[in-house]
C-alpha cells in the first residue's frame, strides 16, 4: 500500500489526481501507438491481415476498447495543455482550481458524444431489439 | 524495485544540464502538435468514418491517395514518437533506480523508438498511390 502510494505520489497533494491519470493515460496511449503503428505497416506487407485487425477494431469489444482509448487520448490532451496554459502563464495557477474543473466539463461535453458515435451500432442495434427504431 | 518518496515533478528543468530543459521544451511543442493532430486524426477516422468501413483498400484510395493526408500522418507519427518515447524515458528515469538495469531499459527504449521510426516512414512513403504516375 505504502508502495503504491508512493508510486503515485505528485510532490505535496495539488494536482496529485491530474497527474496520476496523466501518467497513466500516457502508458496506455504509448501502448497503443507501437500496436498502431505496426499494423499500419500491414497495409503494405500484409492486407488481408490489416483487415482482420480492423474488422476487430470495428467489433463490440474493438469498440469499447476505442472509447477507453479515445477517453485517455481527450483527458491526456485536455491536461497537457492545462499544464501548457500554467507553464507559460504562470499566473494562471491562481486558478488552477477552475482550469482542473474546466477540463472535465470539456471532457465530459466532447467525450460523451464522442462515446455514443463510436458505439452506434451497438445502441442502435439494441433499440431495434426493443421496437423504438 | 526502489521507489522515491515522491517523483519528479516535471518543474522546468534549471541549472546547467541544458538536455533536460530541450525535453522539457520538446515535450510541450510536440505536445500542441499532438492536441492538433492526434485529436484530429482520432475524429476523422472514428466520427467521419467508421471503423467498419477501413480496410486496407480504403487507407490506400481515401487516406493515402493523397501527399496532404501522407504528411499529416508523417508529421504525427513524429509528434507521437518524440513525445511517447520522451514521456515513457521519464517514467524510466522516475521509477527505475538500478543503474545498470535503468540504461538497459533506456536503450531498449530508443531502439523500439528507431524501429518504429523506420517501420512508419518507410510505409507511408513506399505504399504505392493507386492510379499514381
Amino acid at each position: 500500500m505504502s508502495r503504491l502510494t508512493a508510486v503515485l505520489t505528485y510532490r505535496g497533494r495539488e494536482g496529485m489526481v491530474a497527474w496520476a491519470f496523466h501518467r497513466i493515460s500516457g502508458i496506455g496511449i504509448f501502448a497503443f501507438i507501437v500496436l498502431h503503428v505496426v499494423d499500419i505497416y500491414l497495409i503494405g506487407g500484409n492486407p488481408e491481415l490489416y483487415d482482420e485487425v480492423l474488422a476487430f477494431y470495428a467489433s463490440v469489444p474493438g469498440r469499447l476498447l476505442e472509447v477507453v482509448l479515445g477517453a485517455a487520448l481527450l483527458y491526456h490532451a485536455l491536461n497537457g495543455l492545462r499544464i501548457i496554459i500554467i507553464d507559460l502563464w504562470p499566473r494562471m495557477t491562481v486558478y488552477h482550481r477552475a482550469l482542473w474543473w474546466a477540463t472535465w466539463v470539456i471532457f465530459i461535453v466532447v467525450g460523451v458524444p464522442g462515446a455514443l458515435i463510436i458505439l452506434r451500432p451497438i445502441w442502435l442495434q439494441f433499440l431495434r431489439d426493443v421496437g423504438l427504431a | 524495485m526502489q521507489v522515491t518518496p515522491y517523483s519528479r515533478a516535471r518543474a522546468r528543468p534549471v541549472g546547467s544540464r541544458r538536455r533536460e530543459l530541450y525535453v522539457w521544451y520538446l515535450m510541450r511543442v510536440t505536445g500542441v502538435a499532438l492536441f492538433v493532430l492526434a485529436l484530429a486524426h482520432f475524429s476523422i477516422l472514428h466520427f467521419i468514418w467508421d471503423p467498419a468501413e477501413q480496410t486496407a483498400e480504403f487507407v490506400l484510395e481515401q487516406r493515402w491517395n493523397q501527399i496532404f493526408w501522407r504528411g499529416f500522418d508523417w508529421l504525427l507519427l513524429m509528434s507521437v514518437l518524440f513525445h511517447g518515447f520522451l514521456g515513457v524515458r521519464t517514467v524510466v528515469l522516475d521509477y527505475i533506480n538500478r543503474p545498470r538495469l535503468r540504461t538497459g531499459v533506456l536503450w531498449s527504449l530508443y531502439a523500439l523508438a528507431v524501429f518504429l521510426l523506420i517501420v512508419g516512414t518507410e510505409v507511408i512513403l513506399t505504399l504505392p498511390v493507386p492510379g499514381g504516375e
